[in-house]
């Protein structure tokens, strides 16, 4: 969908900006809004192109910078982090060979840190995409991460 | 077809036992029973949680009320085999009686968890996509009444004189705040349902939303038509995916019955509710900030007064409320204030939903009489400690309070808890075995305020860096001698200077850190280490913060 689409479907008012924002990432193709479109977007709205982007630079959902098609975003408050969230963030970490906030060579993986998801039943807890995975540990997240890295093998080499 | 079933299995399917597999299970059920030719006798269906959160994926078979835990395609088959077509209950895989049972049975001890339930009470014993079965256990029953033989003032009345408390964590008289809203002037008025879940450990507003959305949507009515607002917002997170589509289906459907709409019981009371989302940010939990990110903005707190009931949403008149508040409204309005005031204690009437996480035997979501104490929610509710000793509990989420093993015998309710120098806080209990250390525990606390601080004042913005620098140098035992001081000093100026309550907030933690576990935090002290410039000077501040 274009800028256009969007914000024609969602309405130009002001209050409908997040959700506007959340659209236009979804259809990025690499999970960020990107400047060009931002400043589109604020004409289209007629909002200053400043206004736009330090709304959308606010929330930690949105990215302004490229991400891989898969965003890992691993619990780290307390309660996770009481119930081994550090141990499944350096499981990750060694796995991808990626640090935080960075995506692997192939641009498969982002990873991330969220604040809590909500899920602390099920501590530690992490999101990929718009999946919640939880009871965690090396073993499963390796499972995990495998699966998910077959299936966009697939889809890619499709 | 669905009248005549003999019997109903109940999969709770909420966001925590979607993760360990129970669509599956719920989709085995469905195939097990059709391949057996019983799928025009007995019908599977989803519902909300029952609680526990450490007992696998649960079902329950009624009319018999047995629930079976940890449940694996195997078990599923047996129980089909067994259960539903032979009627021979399938002892291997009951879970063992202390669960609560999803209907109450008997009124013994055990029950009256579920029994005394007026939040919960539809939550895992019926379907929450269903607003039938909402309306068969006197849904919309409240509204009914209200807009039928009352008048908005006796609403109004209702509520306050019930003493009902907001259930988002402060406190705050309930029907007083609305009155404010009612008496002001505005051509429209909003209603907004806080569901902005963020405080860490706290699901409880999630399992509501998934296991008894018309509640919220019916108190929510309840609210508009006490103010007279004509429009209603549930802001909610954006992760939520599962009470999105929940509320969504609720919001359509009662819609679809004139439940929502311009003429609610065709009295001509005109009321409709729409779903905005967040996009990630703490601080659009608290009600100016999220009245900011509706408009479209940066989430960031409005100076108060004047306040939201004056000038809200688009500068009408709004009332913000959690949504266990407002999902208690309507037992009130049906029952009575009178009834209402019947549980829990005089300051805080009725009942309060926790999540207990941690190191316990029976972690999940309970709804207690407010003034049960924390050792009979360790001891009896949660099971007991799963492994070593209770060493602490933070009460609250992250903003909450630390707590030492001498306060378990507090009564937990708004008053008796305020008496002790605590607040009760949003309905998070995390417990804390001796293999978590005080410093380790207090660091992870200080980098969320460091990631979620809003950066509009400086106090905040540049004060949470730096304790998180402390606690980050105490986590490895590198504190500087008189680190603890400056810490205190810190969260202090933070409570007296910053703009909201998440600047005000780290005093929580920290200082009642400090109160129970001194000795321990001092010990992650290095004396031998010689701080570098004096002590607490501007310029060290900027450099911790760096």
């Amino acid at each position: 969908m274009t800028v256009q689409q969007i914000v024609e479907e969602r309405g130009k008012s002001r209050e409908n900006l997040i959700q506007i924002l959340h659209d236009m990432q979804k259809h990025s193709g690499d999970n960020s809004l990107h400047h060009g479109q931002l400043s589109e977007l604020a004409d289209t709205m007629g909002l200053t192109v400043a206004d736009v982007v330090s709304t959308a630079s606010f929330y930690s959902m949105f990215s302004l910078v490229p991400r891989g098609r898969h965003v890992i975003r691993v619990c780290e408050s307390p309660p996770c982090y009481v119930m081994g969230e550090e141990d499944v963030l350096t499981a990750i970490r060694e796995k991808l060979d990626i640090e935080l906030g960075e995506t692997t060579g192939d641009g498969c993986f982002t990873l991330e840190t969220t604040s809590c998801l909500g899920a602390c039943g099920v501590a530690p807890v992490m999101m990929v995409d718009d999946e919640i995975y939880g009871n965690l540990n090396r073993a499963k997240v390796c499972e995990i991460l495998d699966s998910i890295a077959a299936a966009d093998k697939h889809s890619v080499d499709a | 077809m669905a009248a005549k079933a003999r019997m109903t299995v109940m999969v709770p399917v909420d966001a925590d036992s979607v993760v360990i597999g129970a669509r599956e299970i719920k989709s085995t059920f469905s195939a097990e029973i059709g391949r057996r030719g019983l799928a025009d006798e007995v019908r599977v269906l989803e519902t909300g949680s029952f609680g526990p959160t450490n007992a696998g994926v649960i079902a329950a078979v009624h009319p018999d009320g047995i629930v079976y835990g940890n449940l694996t395609p195997q078990a599923v088959a047996d129980i089909v085999a067994e259960h539903v077509e032979k009627g021979r209950i399938c002892g291997r895989y009951i879970l063992p009686r202390e669960y609560p049972p999803p209907v109450p049975t008997d009124w013994d001890a055990r029950s009256v968890q579920y029994a005394g339930r007026i939040v919960l009470d539809n939550c895992g014993r019926i379907d929450p996509e269903s607003i039938e079965e909402y309306i068969a256990n006197d849904g919309y029953f409240a509204l009914g009444r209200a807009v039928t033989e009352m008048t908005r003032e006796q609403v109004l009345e209702e509520v306050i004189e019930s003493g009902l408390r907001g259930r988002g964590g402060a406190g705050f008289p309930t029907g007083r705040k609305w009155s404010f809203c009612a008496a002001a002037e505005g051509d429209v008025k909003y209603v907004i349902c806080n569901a902005d879940e963020g405080e860490p450990g706290t699901f409880k507003d999630r399992l509501i939303m998934e296991g008894d959305p018309h509640k919220l949507v019916e108190g929510m009515a309840l609210c508009a038509y006490a103010i007279g607002a004509t429009m209603g917002y549930i802001y909610i997170r954006g992760e939520y995916r599962l009470s999105i589509e929940r509320l969504a289906k609720a919001i359509t459907d009662a819609r679809a019955m004139g439940l929502l709409g311009n003429d609610i019981f065709g009295r001509g009371f005109a009321f409709d509710i729409e779903i905005k989302l967040g996009a990630g940010a703490y601080i659009c939990g608290e009600e100016t900030a999220l009245i900011e990110s509706m408009e479209g903005k940066r989430g960031i707190p409005r100076l108060k007064p004047p306040f939201p009931a004056q000038c809200g949403f688009l500068g009408k008149p709004t009332n913000v409320n959690n949504v266990e508040t407002l999902a208690t409204v309507p037992a009130i309005i049906r029952n009575g204030a009178a009834w209402f005031k019947s549980f829990g204690t005089p300051g805080t009437p009725g009942t309060k939903v926790y999540t207990i996480i941690g190191h316990v035997n029976r972690p999940g979501l309970i709804e207690v009489p407010a003034g049960v104490t924390l050792r009979e929610i360790v001891e009896e509710y949660a099971g007991g400690m799963s492994c070593g000793n209770f060493k602490m509990a933070q009460l609250g989420g992250t903003a909450g309070e630390i707590l030492g093993a001498e306060m378990l015998d507090v009564p937990m309710d708004y008053d008796s808890m305020h008496r002790v120098g605590h607040v009760l806080g949003s309905g998070a209990i995390l417990i804390m075995n001796e293999t978590v250390a005080v410093a380790d525990f207090l660091d992870a606390c200080m980098r969320f305020f460091k990631h979620e601080s809003c950066g509009n004042c400086n106090p905040c913005r540049n004060g949470v860096k730096a304790l998180a620098a402390l606690t980050g140098r105490l986590k490895t035992g590198n504190g500087y001698a008189g680190d603890l001081n400056l810490m205190e000093e810190l969260v202090m100026s933070l409570k007296g200077m910053s703009f909201c309550p998440l600047g005000q907030s780290p005093a929580g933690p920290v200082m009642s850190a400090l109160r129970y576990f001194r000795p321990e935090l001092e010990a992650a002290i290095d004396k031998s280490l010689v701080r570098p410039k004096p002590a607490h000077t501007d310029l060290e501040l900027m450099e911790l913060a760096v």
